[in-house]
């Protein structure tokens, strides 16, 4: 911007996990005294090249040059090192410690060897109070803290290191609106001060008032880079949209089922995550549920599997009022409920058991009879599920652990369909595995679905929510903030509604039929 | 909220630890036959500072969120590594303590290796070294025996001024040169920081590797002023397996009664002293009522239940199921 010097370059860096490409020769370029703004949708890169910049991850190629020499790092102490500093999404506070504590962790003030805690105490005052947040003490814990004030800790150690880049990513949005203005002002005052900010944020009202420039990216590349105010909301989404490949989803049945709705929820609100929420999903249809990540959507799907505790509105199943009280109590009797979790090796699968155990799990109440396993009638049913789901194993005998992604995803959702469920929650569940098994899953919820489940269906990936739902509910901030129905339920209507851009939607909409 | 507020609650599971020693003290010494006399004082503590010893070499591991079953074992091999080299003219009797120490120190340290080098879990590589460390000191002292320097140890084990136990002085000494420095120094905070959440600690560039070693080898310093102790005591070394094993044992509960968290992270070597000092009153609680010692067991167990459940109360206010499990 302006022909000023470059004070960080990024070029042609690539990443990959696994087989899935995150990063595709990338290019970043940062400027001392400006605050740069990087957008895109969830999985466009974002967090790799943030990873990469701070020294969490290391890049597969392309090269990294601060003030004009090549650097590299090894780990985010190296980085904190040269200066960039990141405040994460994951918060990266020591919950037993206290704030002061934490605010110097990296670099303790010390005398005689030992760390000196009168200047500890001053160095931590000093950052609270930069980061606007004196009212925050620094003898209490961690953990003690809620969401917003710990957000608030997280910005003030990265203060108290000094930085010449400071990275923000989601850095407001566990913040209180009165929070988001103090940070704001801070923000404003470091770029007065020729500090190289980036700002990763999905509210585009944010962007708006601080952004110097803008950055998309999109498939781990950057698509686009341009002055901030120079494109409207509009062109800013048709940049974050467009993908290279689609999918085959079944055909979806015409009009709406009149049913009796089989899940309902009234006014379901918990803690500060869950706002008021009712819907209602019947037998044969599938609902999804949309936004960006982290608004909200686990919670309501582990609020429905009697997870969580303190909820308060009314869950019906049937049209009669339930409460649920645990996984067990939602999946037998009358409920007949299952959920898909969303990290399979942690919630989903025993991975060091074998295929076959992993499979019965949820089952064995149904198998077993006066507490002894019906082995035939377990292989039976086994074999029922491996031959519907074409699940590849080399036996079942082997561990779970040993079959690829999409396979282990065919193991959970095997466990469970062992139930015969009536209502079906899924959490992301194409997440990380290949397409030919995502296009299984797509046929497999249809058939599900046409059998008389009723099913809820979380996804990050808009394309499947497009392909596959009847309807479509958008949460933000723990809110349904959008309820979109068959064609209306497009790209552009999500991630418009997903950013909760106010104005104009209709004429979002209309764009997206051109 | 002020100042000493948060200060209360920072050490609130070293004030709950003192306070059950005062209370168990105060029980046992009023109902002794001799009363609250320097003479119990001194019995009592000399007692309750062999497990002092070790428990706070427990702390330092815990602390890391790890666990050292082997400590009751380096205990046992400083021992009898003492009755050998503990004795002579002042100089030998100097090098033998240094000599003594380093073993501890080395014994810690090679925990401390296995476990962040090698990446094994602390349970299991703690077990296998605290083996290896009773093997060595049955080698040292197939049969009890030997001898240690009976000057050193009768003024380590008497009172000073006729009055405050020398026990009781040196743990003192201790907790002032190797607990203090441990926990104001950047490395102990990592050690900290490494238990409460390790990843947190890694992204904020902590030297946590350093601060987890740092912890191990000096829970086998720890240890090892424990075992040289216990010769000033017995006099003798004696490779003894079942009290070298309820010594690991009971640092263990001596932890937990002291407010230290046994996922890491929290409390003191201070808790963890009072913590041991009111178990040993516990279990020596029976005799002054002139109980069954058979009975010690089951009450020494039910004492611990009660004092352990108090720290679960926290699981009541959990709202997602799942952080039960985290």
């Amino acid at each position: 911007m302006d022909g000023a010097a470059p004070l960080f370059r990024m070029e042609g860096i690539s990443k990959r996990y696994g087989g899935v490409r995150a990063l595709e020769k990338a290019d970043l370029t940062v400027t001392a005294g400006g605050i740069h703004a990087i957008l895109g949708e969830n999985g466009a890169g974002k967090s790799t090249l943030i990873k990469v910049m701070a020294g969490v991850v290391a890049p597969d190629e392309g090269t990294m040059t601060l003030d004009g020499r090549e650097v590299s790092f090894a780990s985010p102490a190296a980085a904190n090192q040269a200066g960039i500093v990141c405040i994460f999404q994951e918060l990266s506070l020591i919950p037993e410690l206290s704030v002061a504590d934490n605010i110097v962790i990296s670099d303790p003030p010390k005398r005689f060897g030992m760390i000196d805690r009168k200047a500890q105490r001053r160095i931590a005052e000093e950052a609270l109070a930069r980061a606007g947040a004196s009212d925050i003490h620094p003898r209490a814990l961690v953990k003690d803290l809620p969401l917003s004030r710990r957000q608030m800790v997280e910005i003030a150690k990265a203060l108290a290191r000094k930085p010449r880049i400071l990275i923000l990513d989601e850095a407001t949005s566990a913040l209180t609106a009165a929070d988001v203005a103090k940070v704001f002002e801070v923000l404003k005052r470091l770029r007065s001060e020729g500090l190289a900010l980036l700002y990763i944020s999905h509210r585009m009202n944010e962007i708006a008032e601080l952004a110097d420039h803008c950055t998309v990216f999109r498939n781990g590349r950057n698509v686009a880079s341009y002055p901030a105010g120079s494109k409207s909301d509009n062109e800013v989404v048709e940049l974050m949209i467009g993908r290279e490949y689609s999918h085959i989803f079944p055909p979806k049945p015409v009009g709406v089922s009149a049913a009796t709705p089989v899940l309902e929820a009234r006014n379901l609100s918990w803690a500060d995550r869950l706002d008021n929420i009712s819907l209602t999903v019947r037998a044969g249809e599938v609902v999804g549920l949309g936004g960006l990540d982290g608004q909200g959507q686990r919670e309501l799907l582990l609020a429905f599997f009697g997870v969580l505790r303190g909820l308060r509105g009314e869950v019906l199943i049937d049209g009669k009022p339930v409460s649920i009280a645990s996984p067990t109590a939602a999946s037998h009797g009358r409920i007949g409920m299952a959920l898909i979790p969303e990290d399979r090796k942690t919630e989903g699968l025993m991975l060091p058991m074998t295929v076959r155990e992993n499979l019965s799990f949820a089952a064995l109440d149904r198998l077993a009879k006066g507490g002894i396993i019906d082995r035939a009638a377990e292989q039976r049913l086994i074999d029922d599920m491996v031959g519907l789901l074409a699940i590849k194993t080399a036996g079942l005998d082997i561990p779970v652990g040993a079959l690829s992604g999409g396979n282990q995803q065919k193991v959970v959702i095997a466990k469970w369909l062992m139930r015969q469920p009536r209502i079906i929650l899924l959490n992301d569940p194409t997440r990380g595995i290949d397409v030919g098994t995502k296009q299984e899953l797509y046929q497999l919820m249809r058939k599900l679905a046409d059998a008389g489940a009723a099913i809820l269906f979380y996804s990050t990936d808009y394309d499947e929510l497009i392909g596959c739902c009847d309807r479509v509910l958008v949460l933000y901030d723990g809110a349904v903030k959008r309820e979109l129905v068959g064609d209306g339920i497009t790209e552009h209507a999500l991630i418009a509604s997903a950013l909760n851009i106010h104005g104009d939607n209709s004429r979002i909409d209309l764009g997206a039929k051109v | 909220m002020k100042d000493w507020r948060y200060l209360l609650a920072e050490q609130r599971g070293t004030l709950l630890a003192f306070g059950i020693l005062i209370v168990m003290f105060a029980i046992y010494s009023a109902n002794h036959p001799a009363g609250f006399t320097p003479n119990v004082v001194q019995t009592a503590a000399n007692k309750g500072v062999l497990l002092a010893f070790v428990a706070m070499a427990q702390t330092l591991v815990v602390i890391t969120a790890g666990i050292d079953l082997s400590v009751g074992m380096i205990f046992t091999l400083t021992n009898c590594m003492a009755s050998w080299l503990v004795i002579g003219t002042g100089l030998e009797t100097a090098f033998g303590v240094l000599a003594v120490l380093g073993t501890g120190l080395l014994c810690g340290a090679v925990n401390g290796a296995i476990v962040i080098y090698g990446r094994l879990q602390p349970i299991v590589a703690t077990i296998a070294t605290g083996a290896v460390f009773f093997g060595l000191a049955l080698l040292l002292r197939p049969v009890p025996g030997g001898s240690v320097n009976e000057d050193l140890a009768d003024f380590l084990t008497g009172r000073f001024f006729g009055l405050v136990p020398a026990s009781l002085v040196a743990l003192l000494v201790v907790v002032l040169v190797v607990w203090v420095p441990f926990s104001r120094s950047e490395l102990g905070r990592a050690a900290y920081a490494a238990g409460s959440s390790e990843t947190a600690a890694y992204m904020s560039g902590v030297p946590i590797r350093r601060g987890k070693f740092l912890a191990y080898t000096l829970a086998g310093l720890l240890a090892a002023i424990g075992g040289l102790f216990l010769t000033f005591f017995t006099y003798t070394g004696e490779a003894a397996y079942a009290s070298g094993n309820s010594y690991t044992l009971f640092s263990i509960a001596a932890v937990v009664l002291g407010g230290v968290s046994l996922f890491g992270g929290k409390g003191s070597a201070i808790g963890a002293i009072f913590g041991a000092l009111a178990f040993r009153t516990i279990g020596d609680l029976l005799f002054v009522f002139d109980f069954d010692p058979l009975w010690q067991p089951l009450f020494q167990g039910v004492i611990l239940l009660i004092a352990v459940s108090l720290g679960a109360f926290a699981l009541f206010r959990v709202r997602n199921r799942l952080e039960w499990f985290l």
